[in-house]
Parts: C-alpha cells; sequence; structure tokens
C-alpha cells in the first residue's frame, strides 16, 4: 500500500508527472492553435498537484472518475502521451478508437472510469463503483474527480447521502479552482462547500491544491482509512486554472484580473514550488530538474508527430460499440 | 431589408418582449455578463439588469424547477439550457411538472415557460455535447416544440412562444448562430403549427427541420440539374404540426423524403412518415422515406462524426431513386 511519498524516487515521480501534464496541455493547446485538433479542450495547467497529489496515493487498482477538464487526471493515473494525443485528434489509436475526445478521454486500463462532459455527471459512477468494491470485499478505493461548479448538481448530495450511510469507500475531490465557467465560486456556492459534506456525517477536509506534498500526504492517510471501511471523504482542493474556461476563451478579463492569473502563475505555481523545494532539500539539482524537463517535453513532442500522423478510425466504427455484441 | 445573425435575431426577440411584458424573465448559466457560451443573450443584463437576467449555480433541475414555479404563478421566464444534451437533467420538472400541470389541474393552472436550447453536430464535440433531442419532448403531450431554420424563423418563433400560455421548447441549431438571414425591422410572429413552403415542386416533396431545410434546399437545387423538381418545406414547429400543408404537398408530388436531425429510430422523421402514409397512402407513387441521424450516440472524431448525419448528397441520391421507381424499400 501507498505510503505518503518520501524517497527520492517517489519524490521524482510526482514532479515527473506534473511536468508531463503541463507539457501535455502546452501541446493540447498549440494543437488547438494550430487548427488541428477538432473542437475545443480544457486546459488542466495550474491544477497539476490535484491530480498528481492525489493519484500517487493510489495503486492501479484504484479507480477515479473525471471531468470534462480531465487530461490531467488520465496523466497522473498512469496513461500514456501517444494514445491521449491520438485521442484529442480522433484517431484510431486513441484511447478510445476517437469515439471520445478530450472530453471523454481516459485510460480505461489504469482504473480510469473515464471523463464526463456533464458537470457532475460522474458522482454516481465513482459511488457506484465503491458500493462494488464493499459488496464484493474488493479493497479499492474510488477517487471521484469533480469541480466546485459541480456541487450545485444535485445529484452529489443524493449520493453523498448513500455513501456516508453504506460506509462506501469513495474520496470526493473537489478542485476549487474559483470559477465554474465565467463565474467566480462565490457568486454560485452558498455556504462553505466542506460543510455540505459535514452535513451527511462525511469527514472533509480543505486542502492546498497547490502542494501536491500536502495533498499527497492527506490522500495516502485517507485512502488506506477508506480501504478499512472509515470511507467515505471529502476534500476540497483550492486550486486555479491558467488557462480559459476552454482553449477558446482568450479574453476573460471581464471576469477575473489579468493580476490574478499573473500572481497565481508566479507565486503559486505547483512545479515551481515543488521544484524549489526539492533543490532546497538537496533532493534534485536544477540541472536535474531541467533535464527531466527537457526528456518529458522531447517524449510529448515526439508522440505529437506520432499522432498527427496516425490513421482515423475506419468509416465501419461508426456502428462498432453501441452495444457490445458477443463474439 | 437588413440580414442579422441567427444569434442577434434570438437576442432581438428575447430584447423586444421583456420591454413589452415585464413579467418576462431570463434564466440559466451564464446568461449574464458572459451572455452564454455562444453569445446570444450578450447585452440583455446591461439593459435589464441582473434582476431579470439570472444567472445561476450549475443546477439545471434546480432553475428548471423554478421556472415552472415562477410560471404558475404569475411571471414568464425563459429558461436557457446550454446545451439541448442537458434535457435528460431536467425532464422530470419538463415532462412530470410543466407539461401536465395544466391538464391535471383540471384547466385551473397554468405554466407559460419557454426552454430555449440547442441542437446539431459535426461541432466535434462528441456524444454529450452534440444531440438532436427534440422527438423526445415532443412525445410529451402537453409541450410544444418550435425548430427555426433560419434567422428569420429564430425571431419570430421565440417571440410567438414567450407570448403562448403553455410550456415550449425551443431548439437552435448551434452551428447556425453566425448564420445571417433577412430579418424585418418591424415587429412580427410567427404562428406555431404554420410550415414554410420555400420551394415549389411537382417530383418529391422534401421535408426539413432546422439545419435540414438548408440540406434539403441544397439537395433540391442538385436535383433540379438532373430535371427533377423537388418542393421543399420546413414545418417549423413539431408539435403543433402543420398537416395540411404536407398533405396537400405529398399528394401533389406523390412522394416524401423526411430529413431531421434527431436520431432516425422513433424519430421525427418517423412520426412525420407516418401521418403521411397514413392519411395520403392512396396518393402515394413510392414508400415514405425516413433520413435521421444514425442510430449510434455522436463520436468524437471527424472521420466518424461526419458519417452519421444526413447530407444534401444523400437526399439527392434517394430522391433521384424514388423518382426513377426503384425499389426502395430495400434502403
Ligand atoms: C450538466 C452540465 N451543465 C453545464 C455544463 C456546461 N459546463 C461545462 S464546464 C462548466 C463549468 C464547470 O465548472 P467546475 O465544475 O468548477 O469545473 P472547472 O471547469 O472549473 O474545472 C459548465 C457550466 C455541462 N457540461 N454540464
Ligand atoms: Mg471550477
Amino acid at each position: 500500500m501507498a505510503d505518503a511519498k518520501t524517497n527520492t524516487e517517489d519524490y521524482l515521480q510526482m514532479y515527473r508527472q506534473m511536468v508531463r501534464i503541463r507539457a501535455f496541455e502546452d501541446n493540447a493547446n498549440q494543437l488547438y492553435l494550430d487548427a488541428k485538433m477538432p473542437g475545443l479542450t480544457h486546459m488542466y495547467s495550474g491544477e497539476e498537484a490535484v491530480a498528481v497529489g492525489i493519484c500517487e496515493a493510489l495503486e492501479v487498482t484504484d479507480k477515479i472518475t473525471s471531468t470534462h477538464r480531465g487530461h490531467g487526471h488520465c496523466v497522473a493515473k498512469g496513461a500514456a502521451f501517444k494514445e491521449m494525443f491520438c485521442e484529442l485528434l480522433g484517431k484510431e489509436e486513441g484511447y478510445c478508437r476517437g469515439k471520445g475526445g478530450s472530453m471523454h478521454i481516459a485510460d480505461q486500463s489504469n482504473g480510469n472510469l473515464g471523463a464526463n462532459a456533464i458537470v457532475g455527471g460522474s458522482m454516481g459512477i465513482a459511488t457506484g463503483s465503491a458500493l462494488r468494491a464493499k459488496m464484493q470485499g474488493s479493497d479499492d478505493v474510488t477517487v471521484c474527480f469533480f469541480g466546485d461548479g459541480a456541487t450545485a448538481q444535485g445529484l452529489m448530495y443524493e449520493v453523498m447521502n448513500m455513501a456516508a450511510l453504506w460506509k462506501l469507500p469513495v474520496i470526493y475531490a473537489c478542485e476549487n479552482n474559483g470559477y465554474s465557467e465565467y463565474t467566480k465560486t462565490d457568486e454560485i456556492a452558498a455556504g462553505e462547500i466542506t460543510a455540505r459534506a459535514e452535513a451527511f456525517g462525511i469527514e472533509a477536509h480543505q486542502v492546498d491544491g497547490q502542494d501536491v506534498l500536502a495533498v499527497n500526504k492527506l490522500t495516502t492517510d485517507l485512502v488506506q482509512r477508506a480501504r478499512k471501511g472509515e470511507g467515505p471523504f471529502f476534500i476540497e482542493l483550492m486550486t486555479y486554472r491558467y488557462h480559459g474556461h476552454h482553449v477558446g476563451d482568450i479574453n476573460r478579463t471581464y471576469y477575473r484580473t489579468k493580476d490574478e492569473e499573473a500572481e497565481w502563475k508566479t507565486k503559486r505555481d505547483p512545479i515551481k514550488l515543488f521544484g524549489d523545494w526539492l533543490t532546497s532539500e538537496g533532493i534534485a539539482s536544477e540541472d536535474d530538474l531541467a533535464a527531466l524537463g527537457e526528456g518529458v517535453r522531447q517524449e510529448a513532442a515526439d508522440a505529437v508527430t506520432y499522432a498527427l500522423a496516425a490513421p482515423y478510425p475506419d468509416g465501419s466504427e461508426v456502428d462498432m460499440h453501441v452495444f457490445l455484441e458477443k463474439t | 431589408m437588413r440580414s442579422i445573425t441567427l444569434s442577434q435575431a434570438v437576442n432581438e426577440a428575447i430584447a423586444e418582449e421583456m420591454r413589452r411584458d415585464e413579467t418576462v424573465f431570463l434564466i440559466g448559466e451564464d446568461v449574464a455578463e458572459a451572455g452564454t457560451p455562444f453569445k446570444v443573450t450578450s447585452g440583455l443584463v446591461e439593459e435589464f439588469g441582473t434582476g431579470r437576467v439570472i444567472d445561476t449555480p450549475i443546477a439545471e433541475q434546480g432553475f428548471m424547477g423554478l421556472a415552472v414555479g415562477a410560471a404558475m404563478t404569475g411571471a414568464r421566464p425563459i429558461v436557457d439550457l446550454m446545451f439541448g444534451d442537458f434535457l435528460f437533467l431536467v425532464m422530470d420538472q419538463l415532462c412530470n411538472q410543466a407539461a401536465k400541470t395544466h391538464y391535471m389541474s383540471g384547466g385551473k393552472l397554468n405554466v407559460p415557460l419557454v426552454l430555449r436550447t440547442n441542437l446539431g453536430a459535426t461541432r466535434r464535440s462528441a456524444a454529450q455535447h452534440s444531440q438532436s433531442l427534440h422527438a423526445l419532448v415532443a412525445h410529451i403531450p402537453g409541450l410544444k416544440v418550435a425548430m427555426p431554420s433560419s434567422a428569420y424563423e429564430a425571431k419570430g418563433l421565440m417571440k410567438t412562444a414567450i407570448r403562448d400560455d403553455n410550456p415550449v421548447v425551443i431548439f437552435e441549431d448551434k452551428l447556425m448562430y453566425q448564420d445571417k438571414a433577412e430579418v424585418p425591422e418591424d415587429e412580427y410572429l410567427i404562428p406555431f403549427g404554420e410550415a414554410k413552403v420555400l420551394r415549389e415542386g411537382r417530383d418529391v416533396t422534401l421535408i426539413g427541420t432546422s439545419s435540414m431545410r438548408q440540406v434539403c434546399e441544397a439537395a433540391a437545387a442538385m436535383l433540379e440539374a438532373d430535371g427533377i423538381s423537388a418542393e421543399v418545406i420546413d414545418p417549423r414547429t413539431i408539435s403543433p404540426l402543420d398537416e395540411a400543408t404536407i398533405l396537400g404537398s405529398v399528394k401533389k408530388t406523390t412522394r416524401a423524403i423526411v430529413v431531421d436531425e434527431g436520431h432516425q429510430n422513433f424519430g421525427t422523421t418517423a412520426e412525420i412518415a407516418a401521418r403521411i402514409s397514413e392519411k395520403a397512402f392512396y396518393h402515394l407513387d413510392a414508400p415514405v422515406i425516413r433520413m435521421g441521424a444514425m442510430d449510434v450516440p455522436i463520436p468524437f472524431s471527424p472521420a466518424l462524426e461526419d458519417l452519421t448525419v444526413p447530407t444534401a448528397e444523400k437526399v439527392a441520391e434517394n430522391a433521384r431513386r424514388l423518382v426513377a421507381g426503384e425499389l426502395i424499400h430495400a434502403l
């Protein structure tokens, strides 16, 4: 079982995973700007410590459910760039054979039950996965990722009630990035978000979502307790998205200031904060981190090149997978 | 005459009705400052204030329910549902509450609300943001369903919807928001249940809803080159449906193709085709053909998505085969 990450290799793995998410998103954004990506996509940049801190506390057999802003969860749960970029471009070798795209991207083999284009749409799925674990005596835990905006959905309260009644091994991870689309969270959420979970008797925590070590330590503890039947739990992770709501949301000053964005990017960047900590603790040198970053960027660039050249699915696939057909 | 976009036409209709009737208000996600993701309601909050242009949390079932209650007690809400796909989140409030209240109360209560939302694929938005779900609500007695096919229709139908004393659901095609059409400056309303004949013809009737109207018009132009004369009809509202215009046309042409972007199975095309078969059977020279979206969730990949929707080429091809008397029931 995963302990909070405490050795050099684990620290560097967390750092690498955060850098990988950032690199994935930088490339995705560029593909959009170059008009090489069909449709729109929602960037996870800025929120890396949330997905990585949590997923590094999980085993491959643990499950997650993801959101419309799901690339970060997908990478953090162990997905490979090649299949992810192929999916983003609607290519046959994508994780969903091009049928899902950005909003449904997921590496199912690593326990990712899917990104979801319906806000709050996965709360039932995550809780149901935890119900199955309990019924079948399996010790896996399910983490449900969702945004602050999703806390307005009624489904959340129906399933948290049942999860609490039946002590299900599910962790609700609310990524509070301050906004839902173009609206500030304060304007659409009454009271404290953690208090909503507490009303059902669910233990709730608020944590700095830019601090990967804090996220990882808390989650590791909660996952272990959830495995023992002490769940469910609720975590509110305070974070920030660097880009617009989606890649096309360029002019944002009507809903948030440039100063605010600059403040988060310069003073609260999760990768920079963790990198500084690694060097100050003597765990890695600046050169080590730079080399790691370079390697990741190369890996991403190669995957993009591969995906751009990869074939689209054959037209005959269009009516495959509506049902599972017994062969 | 001036041309404006479909988005501007909807905006004008809402603004005019809000000026005329102070009980009209707009409610939904990011409708105020952001003016919706499609920028349809921009400027309304500046004129009418946040008291009548209301941003909500992401709580579709909740604000749909609020609208039903407000409508039952003297207001005229316009509910903005960002994507037609989110209909599944509001179905109870819309179909069990709004649709049935007048009937269940023996005519004592009524629910004058408008739900405006959208439909349409090929925007590369995948299975949960691309559906055309109008047949679902048209199935429910007590709901009216309008499907504007251009800026002109969008404005006239929206104004009629707001003045209607019953719940109305309007589906705009999200790919048409920037499309321009001639829209008079003077006020006009388009009555429900009145189809529009866009082109007269002798050989085949093409019935197209929403943007499928343009698909039918393009097909008719192709057919003309082959010497086939197609009549094109836009029903404009599918509930109520203008049967008289459709049947009159089919009795003349003896052939019909119904084109709609909802899934073909159990869809709008099926309903219209059935009414034609039932009521104009002895005038028909060929089976009525349905052309809906393929019966699959809408895929993301452009290589797949484009295969799922009816195209002008396919409509024209079917029309040619019908007119040639091919045994088309094997389609
Ligand atoms: C049920 C539903 N309503 C509305 C939307 C449109 N929408 C997509 S993302 C979003 C904002 C979500 O905010 P939040 O949950 O805070 O996540 P964030 O985008 O900030 O990561 C909205 C309103 C949707 N996809 N699904
Ligand atoms: Mg948010």
